[in-house]
């Protein structure tokens, strides 16, 4: 049984699809942001994977015509960043020095805890994207040397804390201004926080989704230098 | 077949961003380049929006589908994350709550300060 399902290419895409569709279905179900349907497949996959004892290169060799597609979708980021330009254009100076300065802090924070911890390269360059869409992390963690597979998981748990805390947080700060909470999630929680923006309110969602560009092709600037000074 | 052809355009964009990742001796991932590359020629009218727009809305919405992949990569690496689970997850809640304070509280502050000399 084991050996029939190995033999064939499809087998990978078919298991990822089908867990998907199971978390498409507990998020309609349970309708919170903090349960996206690919952590839920994500989980169901590798259980399946343990359970049944596939190796993990037979399941890669089914998903890698998915995981192609990745680069293409990431270039049409563009598309909604242009369809926001309006937008860009109005707040340009408050929307590049916050979400640059949210973007340094992040890697100076990241910086001193690797060296408090005494973390390994590859650990440090795996985590140094971890604030931006998956999409542009697994980028740069792969220019980089850092692990992929530890990236997403930072990239999904660094969303969900923040998706899970950020209200808490304004409003501790006192942070009111829509466009301000807009950048605040976008910066930390991407695609994840936008769908959590978007409930907030139109211009926070579209500040949010903003972001996500913007912050991304930043940390490729910012990443490079602070891989260095581990 | 049109839509054949945005897929076409959207790979040859694609294409041009990985030979210029290769070219260039930045440490910058091809998607960016193409991203960029895909904007300006938006911005600058080569490129009309509807000659790309449904292959291009469609490979966004189908996008978390293709994390699947990289985040089930983590299987191999499995060893190191529970090495250092705890200090991955303290990592990530410390710098995500930073990253939302310092964004939220410099664009509040250089948005209210811009809407205060507009009013004087």
């Amino acid at each position: 049984m084991t050996e029939a399902l190995m033999e064939s290419a499809y087998f990978g895409m078919v298991l990822s699809l089908v867990a998907f569709w199971v978390g498409l279905k507990v998020k309609a179900r349970l309708r919170t942001p903090l349960l996206p349907p690919v952590l839920v497949a994500t989980v169901l996959v590798i259980a399946v994977l343990l359970l049944l004892d596939i190796p993990y290169d037979t399941y890669a060799a089914g998903i890698e015509p998915l995981t192609w597609l990745l680069t293409p979708a990431t270039v049409c980021l563009a598309v909604p960043l242009y369809r926001q330009l309006a937008l860009l254009r109005r707040h340009w100076a408050a929307i590049l020095v916050s979400v640059a300065a949210g973007c340094l802090a992040c890697a100076v924070a990241l910086l001193v805890c690797a060296k408090a911890l005494g973390m390994s390269p590859e650990l440090y360059h795996s985590l140094q994207p971890k604030s931006v869409t998956n999409a542009i992390a697994l980028g740069i963690s792969e220019t980089l040397g850092g692990v992929t597979g530890i990236t997403s998981l930072a990239v999904t748990a660094s969303a969900l804390l923040a998706v899970g805390l950020g209200n808490s947080l304004f409003r501790l700060l006192r942070i009111t201004h829509p466009i301000a909470k807009g950048l605040a999630l976008g910066n930390a929680t991407h695609a994840l926080g936008t769908a959590a923006a978007m409930e907030l309110g139109e211009v926070e969602g579209a500040m949010s989704s903003l972001t996500i560009v913007v912050a991304g092709v930043m940390t490729v600037l910012l990443a490079p230098v602070f891989a260095g000074l581990l | 077949m049109p839509l054949l052809f945005q897929f076409f355009r959207i790979a040859a964009i694609t294409f041009a961003g990985e030979l210029l990742s290769l070219l260039l001796p930045l440490p910058v991932p091809g998607s960016i380049y193409g991203l960029l590359l895909l904007l300006v020629l938006l911005l600058t009218g080569l490129l009309k929006l509807r000659q790309i727009e449904r292959a291009a809305d469609f490979l966004l919405q189908i996008m978390p589908v293709l994390f699947i992949g990289p985040c089930v990569s983590l299987l191999p690496a499995m060893g190191i994350v529970a090495d250092n689970l705890v200090a991955i997850l303290a990592i990530c809640l410390v710098t995500s709550l930073l990253v939302m304070a310092v964004t939220g509280l410099t664009a509040q502050w250089m948005l209210r300060r811009k809407e205060e000399t507009t009013r004087d």
